[in-house]
């Protein structure tokens, strides 16, 4: 802080020292833009490994098999996220209130609705967009809906079927990851003929995992009965 | 000028907002949402600059962008779970050095 009044307000000194430091910044980027190189980008690269892939989407390819390790540590991120909050306390009380007439007629639609998108998303990611963070998102909607609808001065989860969903797409994906090596191959090189059928398992397991970490970081803190 | 140019210069733009208001307002709440414009600036960024060199529908900066945005959420959530601790603690959403100042900004700049 360069410049403290009273009130504690920012001065005039830092208003101009941020503004030089934006505009530099901003000119810096944007002559980059314009300085980067023509490339090819890896798109070709990408198309022509799509066959090992085990999928026929080159995002989910990428996403799961050529940058595995990007959407591995992604879900230990999501993970350590919920542990965080569920660490800071409780979740919080809300006043008990009667759910209005028009959220449960539209959950009877929506929930039903929104669990057979999430499956289908899940599905196609294989060969069109989708995948496990579009399907997951779309469960956690379906949970937070659920919650919503409760009529209750506490909103929860059931505490034990959640530790597990939370951890089970980390799990999971860390022992496909680490069992492959089993079989001669490197930390997330899955085997050829395996990968479609294990690139299905690791996202059903992250699917779920995803939409009940969602789910608990809306809920804002650890169930109760949680030590 | 292609659309890819456009995104590029948006997303520095939000870049550029993002961190005016991540230095000068105090209310937390806004400087979260004020990380969350910064991030989405970068994505824009990332997506957009693709085109000035390479193909637009390159599905490598694409699988990045996702995973950016799922640890921008998770990341936005443990934040604002750590505000709301600190305004039960405190009684105010701010930090320390910014207990006295006027949260709403409501003189304006």
């Amino acid at each position: 802080m360069s410049n403290k009044g009273n009130s504690g307000e920012p001065g005039l000194l830092l208003h101009a020292g941020l503004a030089l430091l934006l505009a530099v910044v901003g000119f810096g980027v944007g002559r980059t833009l314009f300085a980067v190189p023509e490339h090819p980008g890896l798109a070709a690269l990408v198309e022509a490994e799509l066959g090992r892939s085990g999928v026929d989407n080159p995002v989910t390819a990428v996403l799961l098999n050529f940058r595995g390790y990007d959407t591995l540590l992604e879900i230990a991120v999501l993970t350590s996220a919920l542990v965080g909050v569920w660490a800071l306390g409780t979740a919080p009380h809300i006043r008990e209130s009667t759910p209005s007439p028009v959220l449960i007629g539209l959950n009877s639609i929506l929930i039903p609705l929104g669990a057979l998108i999430c499956a289908y998303l899940l599905w196609v990611g294989a060969a069109r967009p989708g995948g496990a963070f579009q399907a997951g998102s779309v469960l956690a909607a379906v949970m937070v809906l659920f919650i919503l609808s409760g009529r209750r001065p506490r909103i929860s989860l059931p505490s034990a079927p959640m530790r597990v969903g939370a951890v089970l797409g980390l799990a999971v994906f860390l022992a496909v990851a680490i069992g492959v090596m089993g079989a001669g191959h490197r930390f997330l090189d899955y085997p050829v003929e395996l990968s479609g059928a294990l690139i299905l398992l690791i996202e059903t397991a992250a699917t779920i995992s995803i939409a009940v970490i969602l789910a608990g970081l809306f809920i804002g803190g650890r169930p109760e009965d949680e030590p | 000028m292609n659309s890819g140019v456009l995104f590029a210069f948006g997303g520095l733009g939000l870049l550029l907002i993002g961190g005016w208001a991540l230095v000068l307002r105090a209310h937390l709440i806004r400087k979260v949402l004020a990380i969350n414009i910064m991030g989405s600036g970068s994505f824009l960024m990332l997506i957009g600059g693709i085109p000035m060199g390479g193909d637009a529908l390159d599905p490598v900066p694409q699988a990045m962008v996702i995973t950016g945005i799922v640890v921008a959420i998770s990341a936005t959530a443990l934040a604002l779970a750590l505000v709301l601790r600190i305004a039960y603690a405190t009684g105010k959403p701010a930090l320390p050095e910014d207990r006295d100042r006027d949260l709403m900004d409501e003189e304006g700049m």
